[in-house]
């Protein structure tokens, strides 16, 4: 099984959106103080170690444990003076996330629904709810707007965290969380479940694809088209494998008779870099893998293996690799 | 009646008696009808060092699956039993149990008290730990181990999701092991409170017990919640509730404010012990009292306040309102300010005394080293902002791990080699301690270390495995190596204690020059701790004690006999007579288990433990010939009543 050979850097400390930006910085503000604490602390029990291993007896003076009193409350006053510096600059950092984008025109929305283990990407449409797009493990973004995401589950408890633009926030039954995030850096970010989701909650990825405007306005245009209708023989074959195997029931493609919601929509997965949340890279190979045996791949999965002659198989992945 | 006198040299007839008096029965009744508090406490630090080995070996397996990306060595279903498994080992039938069962051996011992205040109940609650800790072992064996984590959130292990008996098996196993908590809280705030030895009073009590009743009082506030959270669990998936079934009504974040409510103080539960240990152990290696005492125990009690007022910091990332986050925030920041006076003021007491160095104290030395980075971590891990990112990541692996084995497990090994020759009469061997030391100071940072850079190079926790690439790789082959040290570490430890049992240098009463009343008793203390009731003339029991200090005498031999004392100055009330051995604790205990274990598989069973546990309670109960005897007696006024009554001078004396 080939794994995502290259896959962009999930990390904290590599921000490339306001609110992990300014993040970042808290962490590196805490980060330090803490450092210096640390020193500082240990420094004097180190001292201490060394005065108390040089003498002959115990002290046993009220004026000397007055001066210890001092020494304490003076360590108590800046321990006190510190964390309150700190609990500023945290709640500071919270407001300014807190509050970000929320009054700014520019917004876009989009709804990310948790499934074991896949994520449910939508972009609704509020004047013509019909136009709206499905996607899966992919959430394309324009750069430097706000975008409102709005977190729900299918299932379990999921979390949603794309270190590279914001902490985390969990998709949690019943309640739908509003969670904001922007990229200033164009770019692809990966992200991955952070609350444990099951069985394969390692397999839970997805990326965020983070382009110009103009760019983006292409790609949702061409993802709200309908799939491409098969062109070759095989295609056409690959189609009806597609319709008659148990491939419709679960999965969507607009355009065709298929409207299955259990698995994510197929409308223009192949222009998707992953396959199954992040696990595989898209190739022929990895699908076909996958389509014959997903449980194999990814234990515990709800897709099913299927059993496909030789050529059904080939016919089908040749009309699958036309969904770009 | 009831004097003071100086001691005389001997009492060998007099400690026949009680030799006898306080003997258990011979063979496997008497094991099983022990109701001794030495005994008992060392069959909860046995049997709790058992499951700590257990947990150990299930990290080491996790840490091989780790060593390589997309590993196979276990599979997701293997992993996730062994994660869920280590967590709820280490934190219920390890890290809680092995404190109480210092509490139960130890603090009869400072107060100068025979035994724990109920010894039957104390039995039983040993017997009720033991088989929630083997009913999870069984069905481990079965494959039918629980494996949604040491927090079971629903709706994850909730009916829908986690079909199988692997969670009911853990709810269940929470319910032993707080059963088995409540009742050591209650032991020893009943024998704290009301069996000190005079002159004990509130401000003499040593830190270690101080640790304990905090401890105590926190198991009595935090286990019912846990107790609700997997009860009601139980229920959702046992009888069809919908506690936490949001379609029908019920929230799953109920369950997580439940849960977190018990798991925050929980974390305290078990690293304010250790903070009594390094207090224990600074004292006798500084030979001066802890500085600032009072401060010390304050600070105690207000940690445990504080403990129960930030448990949201474990739900940042749910999305609750901002302001009311906030003050999580705050309160989880407060934290800082009792330990680190309390730290500051060990370094006063290092600063000011005759500082000497050994094994124990090494391990003080290192629960300093590590204990203030997790410390700090956990500062970090207070800001919503910086959580948001670190929450639910190695970051949060390695911040609780520092905290724990900085907080507890430090401290503990320290505690084992500072009372080892109390225990055994017997010295451990100094050089491999030494090297135990700092193979679990090497072995431990090299493992937990690399921790937070993964949580920040975004690992999340409990991944059975990663992507090739994700540039995780090295940092996880490291943490591995250091788990190695780790366990030579434990494994130098355990090879010390069995060599150093049967042929280590004789210890004497009090090799340490420690202060504590334990320390005047012989190595191993006998079966019933102090033949007269001591009392104590200032905080350092043994250092301040005149060479003819007094003693309770008058008290029978003959009986389990104990006195009772007033709370706040400990002056003597009445006597009490304990009950000796007897075999219904044990009885009691495997029929609760029949009813709890049963109630998982057919709701049925749980009526017939009921009915068969009524049964125990009635022969638990029933008055034993000798008990009727002295009631009769009693109420004809022939025995000496219960109110002995102090002659004035002696009480005046004692305060």
């Amino acid at each position: 099984m080939t794994g995502i050979a290259l896959v962009p850097v999930q990390s904290a400390l590599h921000s490339a959106g306001p609110q992990a930006a300014s993040i970042e910085h808290l962490w590196w503000v805490f980060f330090w103080i803490c450092v210096a604490v640390y020193i500082i602390t240990i420094a004097f029990f180190f001292i201490a170690a060394v005065r108390g291993r040089r003498r002959a007896e115990a002290v046993d003076d009220p004026a000397h444990d007055r001066r210890l009193g001092i020494f304490v409350s003076t360590c108590a006053a800046v321990t006190i003076a510190t964390l309150f510096g700190l609990l500023f600059s945290s709640v500071a950092t919270g407001n300014a996330i807190g509050t970000f984008g929320k009054n700014d025109p520019r917004q876009l929305e989009i709804e990310v629904t948790g499934h074991q283990w896949w994520w449910e990407v939508k972009y609704p449409d509020a004047l013509a709810p019909a136009n709206q797009i499905n996607d899966a493990n992919e959430i394309h973004i324009p750069i430097h707007t706000p975008v409102l995401l709005r977190l729900d589950t299918r299932d379990v408890i999921h979390s949603l965290w794309i270190p590279n633009l914001h902490g985390k926030r969990d998709l949690i039954p019943g309640r739908v969380n509003k969670f904001w995030i922007q990229a200033d850096t164009p770019g692809v970010y990966r992200g991955q479940c952070a609350e444990f989701c099951g069985y394969q909650h390692a397999h839970m990825a997805l990326t965020v694809v983070a382009e110009a405007p103009e760019e983006f306005a292409r790609w949702k245009s061409h993802m709200g088209e309908g799939a491409p209708t098969p062109m070759t023989p095989a295609q056409l074959r690959g189609q009806q494998v597609f319709l008659n195997a148990p491939c419709a029931k679960c999965h969507n493609i607009l355009g065709l008779d298929a409207y299955g919601t259990l698995g994510p929509d197929l409308t223009h997965f192949r222009s998707r870099p992953t396959l199954a949340a992040g696990q595989l890279l898209n190739t022929r190979g990895n699908l076909a893998g996958w389509i014959a045996n997903a449980p194999a791949i990814k234990p515990g999965t709800l897709m099913p293996p299927n059993q496909l002659s030789g050529s059904e198989m080939n016919d089908l992945l040749a009309y699958l690799e036309t969904l770009k | 009646m009831t004097e003071l006198a100086v001691a005389p040299p001997d009492f060998a007839k007099e400690r026949a008696i009680m030799e006898k008096t306080w003997a258990s029965w011979p063979g496997v009744t008497g094991w099983l009808s022990e109701t001794g508090h030495k005994q008992i406490g060392v069959r909860y630090i046995v049997t709790a060092f058992l499951f700590f080995l257990a947990g150990g070996v299930e990290a080491a397996l996790m840490r091989i699956q780790l060593l390589r990306p997309e590993n196979h060595f276990l599979g997701p279903d293997a992993y996730n039993q062994i994660f869920t498994m280590h967590g709820s080992t280490m934190m219920f039938l390890f890290a809680v149990p092995i404190m109480e069962g210092f509490g139960i051996y130890l603090v009869p011992l400072m107060v100068g008290t025979h035994n724990v205040a109920f010894p039957k109940l104390n039995a039983f609650g040993y017997y009720i730990y033991l088989f929630g800790g083997l009913f999870l072992y069984t069905m481990f064996f079965l494959h039918a181990a629980p494996q949604d984590g040491w927090f079971s959130y629903v709706p994850l292990a909730g009916p829908q999701y986690s079909p199988g008996k692997g969670v009911d098996t853990w709810a269940q196993m929470i319910t032993f092991t707080e059963i088995s908590g409540l009742v050591v809280a209650v032991e020893l705030v009943v024998t704290t409170f009301k069996q000190r030895c005079p002159g004990m009073s509130l401000n003499r009590i040593p830190l270690f017990v101080w640790s304990m009743i905090v401890v105590s009082f926190m198991i009595l506030f935090a286990m019912p919640a846990v107790m609700i959270a997997s009860g009601y669990l139980s229920l959702d998936r046992l009888v069809g509730t919908h506690f936490y079934n949001r379609s029908e009504g019920g929230d799953p974040l109920f369950y997580q404010h439940m849960f977190w409510f018990f798991g925050h103080p929980e974390v305290y539960i078990i690293f304010i012990p250790g903070l009594g240990f390094v207090s224990s152990i600074l004292t006798a290696f500084t030979g001066r009292k802890i500085f600032g005492y009072t401060v010390m125990v304050s600070t105690l009690v207000i940690t445990a306040f504080l403990g129960f007022s930030v448990w949201v910091h474990h739900m940042f990332a749910t999305g609750l309102p901002q302001l009311g986050e906030s003050f999580f925030t705050a309160a989880s920041l407060m934290i800082v300010i009792p330990t680190g006076v309390q730290i500051f003021c060990w370094i006063s007491t290092i600063w000011s005394g005759r500082f000497r160095i050994a094994t124990p104290v090494m391990y003080v030395i290192g629960f300093f080293l590590v204990f203030i980075v997790g410390g700090l971590t956990g500062v970090m891990l207070a800001s919503i902002p910086i959580n948001w990112q670190v929450h639910d990541t190695y970051f949060v692996v390695a911040h609780f791990h520092y905290v724990l084995i900085g907080g507890a497990l430090f401290p503990l090994f320290g505690a084992f080699h500072f009372w080892f020759p109390k225990w055994t009469g017997r010295m451990y061997n100094e050089v491999m301690g030494q090297i135990s030391f700092w193979l679990l100071l090497i072995g431990f940072n090299v493992t937990f270390f690399p921790m937070h850079i993964l949580g920040l190079y975004g690992m999340p926790r409990r991944v059975y495995t990663y992507q090739p690439g994700m540039r995780w790789g090295n940092l996880n082959v490291l943490a591995s190596a250091g788990a190695v040290f780790m366990a030579l570490s434990v494994l130098t430890m355990i090879i010390n204690f069995l060599i150093s049992r049967g042929s280590g240098r004789e210890a004497g009463s009090n090799p340490w020059n420690a202060d504590t009343l334990e320390w005047s008793l012989s190595s191993p203390p006998p079966v019933y701790n102090y033949l007269h009731v001591p009392t104590v003339s200032g905080l350092n029991a043994v250092w301040d004690a005149a060479r003819d200090q007094p003693y309770v005498a008058g008290m029978r031999f003959d009986r389990r006999e104990i006195l009772i004392t007033h709370v706040l100055d400990a002056e003597p009330d009445h006597t009490e007579q304990l009950p000796a051995h007897s075999l219904w604790p044990f009885l009691l205990a495997s029929t609760m288990c029949i009813g709890l274990w049963g109630a998982i598989f057919f709701a049925w069973w749980f009526t017939i433990g009921a009915v068969l546990s009524g049964i125990a309670l009635i022969g638990w109960f029933w008055p034993s010939g000798e008990e009727l005897h002295d009631h009769i007696l009693r109420e004809r006024g022939e025995l000496g009543g219960l109110d002995l009554g102090m002659p004035e001078p002696a009480r005046e004396e004692m305060r």
